[in-house]
């Protein structure tokens, strides 16, 4: 309801010229960085599952990630469009940007424990700075830099080290320190827990799933086996009840989807319009990427959520948005080429 | 700036791309083997939503296994329920909720669950349940016929053995039963199964859960004389008209081996001058141990083998409740390289010597010489129904092979009729059905304790059923007095009914 309102408001509002954002977009960057640290203020912050994204306002759960995405796009759109050709001659100071971009993913991921949250910024802030300056190069130089922060990050955050020893060994045959519950045990009963009984749900969906609201989600006495099934691990729920054929019927809709957004870039007639529709595009697609490889063991697994469909208030919002901005420049340029 | 658009959209195409090509390697590749793991809680639930086939008895209603509906949060779960208790528990096996499967439960699994992948099968399973409806699985129609095997379990009591029946003409084996037994529901109950475990009857601490009749390897005794001949015939060197002298014992390297004592008198029974059928109706020691000695136990070993001796005789159940029979040397079944001079050929003629055997093996070997020459190809299922009626699977009889000349297997059935007739083995007679058969009395450890055997088959001018049975650890039990009679009466019953 409150996804369905924001976006026809967001409609409404920008009805005229969404591009007057551009004025503001200091604003949307301050705002964004504002709304990525506030899980981090005392007193509001709230650690889910390890990952500090939450903040709590009185019975309101929200995560404010979420909106500072969106922020973070509007912001780099608009500072890449006007910086576009200075970045292009690649002199050093023009590196500055960039490096203070990367210092801040790194923060965010070293003081939130969230490697999918820090994955996601940091990879549409590269999509949008090739397709705005057209520089490979640069782009190599970024990710060998993503690297180099994530494997101080590995060696200094014991629970980023433990996301990624639960992706590459899940099961164990030999029993290892279980930080759980502080003794021996095997590390599939342990932190990898979740991890296998989601793939052993996707398993058990085979090529035509159970049928939706048939799918085995509880033991014999009726408890849940994946305790966040609805948010994190909503994908292996999917592709228990509808199988192979649903679950790849659901990503070639989002393939589909992502098929438009980067039309419409293409279609606008502005290097602001083209840069909005793309970013928002891109970080749908690689957010979809980093939540969906995670439970499918293609990444290390990251609490983020699908888009549209993972059960959380501040996603779904902030995913409408989205949609509301590709409508918007979508709708700019039909304008533009009737008039033409 | 459009072509670095092209290219980042390929990217995030190529990154959706890559999920679906993981979901499938989960959801098909890998799926198997993640269904297999013992950890996998979701397929242990998903288990009890299927509502699993019956499994019945040879009439088609005898229910041997059957369902417990309960209903848990608003799920209906299925729980098994085996309404015989104990009856062929060892056969049957058990499903249980702590994800582990025994017997025809474990290795018709895929059957019972409807999970077998055969492609009309899958889709109508597939429609059922996107229909919300629940699994059935196929109901199983064994050649278990539950009068017959109920005899046999009552006949052996408490005691440590195996009786096993089979139908000589198709293979279906019509009686399966091992004791102690033990009551499957038991299984899941709290502190069942390490009741089961501590059930005693002569065979040691879990003797309960192990099939005796496939896996249960006892010394065969005289009844290998049954192979024994058949190797002396079949191979030329003997006739049944053949002669022995017999002074009671026979020598080898130089040390005299005694016949069996006879219980009548003190010291071991000496019958001089005696033909080959002679010596096997009385079951001669001596008589036998010239016959290894003349052929070798190379020759006894080779027919042994084309008797099915060596390898795990097929079966519906599971692979390691079956056990091959032969030479054992120190647990480890061996084949001897140089059988001539590795193996003691008198003692193995009659049936000592390291070997070790399965009631089915013998059952096998009667069956064979009952049949012809030909072995047949024992089963126990012998029909799988869908849950619609039709008919999933419906066995085929076949044979193993020729193991003798249909010559030498008439020389051997005249030879067991004389057994019956007038040999160790009288306590089997029927009045009016002509029954061949063999005694078996092995050495234990212990003296005057000895496994005591009797296989047999009938009628032996049109031989239907074959019957093998063995009681361990019997104080002073000899196969003629012990177990012809429980041979008898199962034979009775399969023929009359």
């Amino acid at each position: 309801m409150i996804g369905v309102a924001a976006f026809a408001g967001t409609l409404v509002a920008f009805r005229r010229d969404y591009r007057v954002l551009e004025n503001y977009k200091y604003l949307f960057g301050l705002g964004a960085l504002a709304l990525l640290f506030m899980p981090l203020l005392p007193g509001i912050g709230q650690t889910i599952n390890g990952a500090r994204l939450w903040v709590h306002v009185g019975p309101l759960q929200i995560q404010p990630g979420e909106l500072g995405k969106i922020s973070l796009i509007i912001f780099l759109a608009a500072y890449l469009r006007e910086k576009r050709e200075v970045l292009a001659q690649g002199r050093l100071k023009d590196w500055g940007p960039l490096l203070v971009v990367w210092g801040a993913a790194m923060l965010i991921l070293f003081v939130t424990d969230d490697l999918g949250s820090a994955l996601l910024y940091y990879g549409i802030f590269l999509g949008l700075l090739y397709v705005a300056t057209a520089r490979l190069s640069f782009v190599i130089v970024a990710v060998g830099l993503f690297l180099a922060g994530s494997a101080a990050v590995y060696e200094g955050t014991p629970h980023v080290r433990e996301r990624v020893t639960n992706w590459l060994h899940p099961w164990t045959t030999h029993k290892v320190f279980c930080p759980l519950t502080g003794t021996a045990t095997l590390r599939q009963e342990c932190t990898s827990y979740q991890e296998v009984q989601s793939l052993y749900s996707i398993a058990h969906g085979g090529y035509g799933g159970t049928g939706l609201g048939a799918g085995t989600f509880t033991n014999v006495q009726g408890h849940e086996l994946i305790p966040s099934l609805n948010t994190d691990f909503i994908y292996s729920a999917l592709a228990q009840e509808l199988g192979l054929a649903g679950a790849a019927a659901i990503l070639l809709v989002y393939m589909m989807f992502v098929l438009r957004g980067f039309r419409v870039a293409l279609l606008a007639g502005d290097g602001f319009s083209k840069l909005l529709a793309a970013g928002l595009t891109f970080g749908f697609a690689l957010q979809t990427f980093v939540i969906v490889g995670g439970i499918l063991r293609v990444i290390p697994l990251t609490g983020i959520t699908l888009p549209f469909v993972s059960y959380g208030g501040s996603s779904i919002v902030s995913n409408f948005l989205l949609l509301a901005g590709l409508m918007l420049v979508s709708d700019r340029s039909n304008k533009a080429i009737e008039r033409s | 700036m459009n072509k670095q658009l092209s290219k980042l959209a390929l990217v995030a195409v190529l990154l959706l791309v890559a999920l679906v090509g993981a979901t499938t390697y989960w959801q098909t590749w890998a799926a198997g083997g993640l269904q297999n793991r013992q950890d996998n809680s979701v397929e242990l639930v998903a288990q009890f939503k299927v509502a699993r086939g019956l499994i019945l008895g040879n009439n088609g209603k005898t229910v041997f296994a059957a369902n417990r509906r309960k209903r848990v949060n608003g799920q209906t779960l299925f729980f098994r329920r085996y309404p015989l208790g104990g009856l062929a528990a060892q056969t049957v096996g058990y499903s249980t909720s702590a994800y582990t499967q025994t017997g025809l439960e474990e290795s018709l699994n895929d059957y019972l669950t409807g999970a077998n992948t055969d492609l009309s099968n899958a889709i109508q399973r597939e429609l059922a349940t996107l229909g919300g409806a629940t699994v059935h699985g196929n109901n199983v129609v064994l050649t278990l016929d539950p009068a017959a095997q109920a005899l046999a379990l009552q006949q052996l009591g408490d005691r440590c053995g195996a009786v096993v029946a089979m139908s000589i003409k198709t293979g279906a084996v019509s009686v399966m039963a091992s004791t102690p037994t033990y009551n499957p529901n038991l299984v899941d109950e709290p502190g069942g199964y390490a009741k089961i475990l501590k059930i005693k009857g002569g065979c040691g601490d879990g003797s309960a859960l192990l099939n005796n009749a496939t896996a249960g390897l006892f010394t065969p005794g005289s009844t290998f004389k049954m192979v024994t001949a058949a190797a002396a015939l079949d191979s030329g060197a003997f006739t049944p008209a053949s002669t022995f002298e017999d002074p009671g014992y026979c020598t080898e390297y130089g040390k005299r081996i005694s016949n069996a004592n006879n219980p009548d008198q003190k010291g071991p029974e000496a019958y001089g001058h005696v033909t080959l059928a002679q010596g096997f109706e009385h079951s001669i020691n001596s008589v036998f141990c010239n016959v290894g000695k003349k052929i070798g136990a190379a020759t006894i070993l080779e027919y042994a083998k084309k008797f099915g001796f060596y390898s795990t005789p097929p079966l519906e159940t599971p692979a390691n409740e079956r056990a091959p029979s032969g030479l054992y040397y120190n647990g480890k079944l061996e084949y001897p390289k140089h059988p001539d001079t590795a193996v003691d050929p008198g003692r193995l003629a009659f049936g000592q010597e390291h070997l070790a055997v399965t009631p089915l093996q013998m059952l096998l070997v009667a069956s064979t010489i009952a049949n012809g020459g030909v072995v047949p190809r024992p089963y126990l299922v012998q029909r799988i129904v869908g849950p619609n009626g039709s008919t999933v699977r419906d066995t085929k009889p076949d044979t193993l092979g020729r193991a003798i000349k249909p010559e030498t297997a008439a020389e051997l059935t005249q030879m067991m009729i004389s057994v019956v007739q007038a040999g160790t083995g009288t306590a089997a007679q029927i009045p009016g059905i002509e029954v061949a058969g063999k005694t078996g009395t092995a050495e234990t450890a212990v003296p005057d304790v000895y496994t005591a055997w009797f296989v047999c088959f009938a009628p032996a001018d049109d031989p239907k059923v074959a019957v093998a049975v063995v009681l361990e650890k019997q104080l002073n039990g000899f196969g003629g007095a012990v177990a012809a009679p429980i041979a008898k009466l199962v034979l009775e019953k399969l023929l009359h009914g």
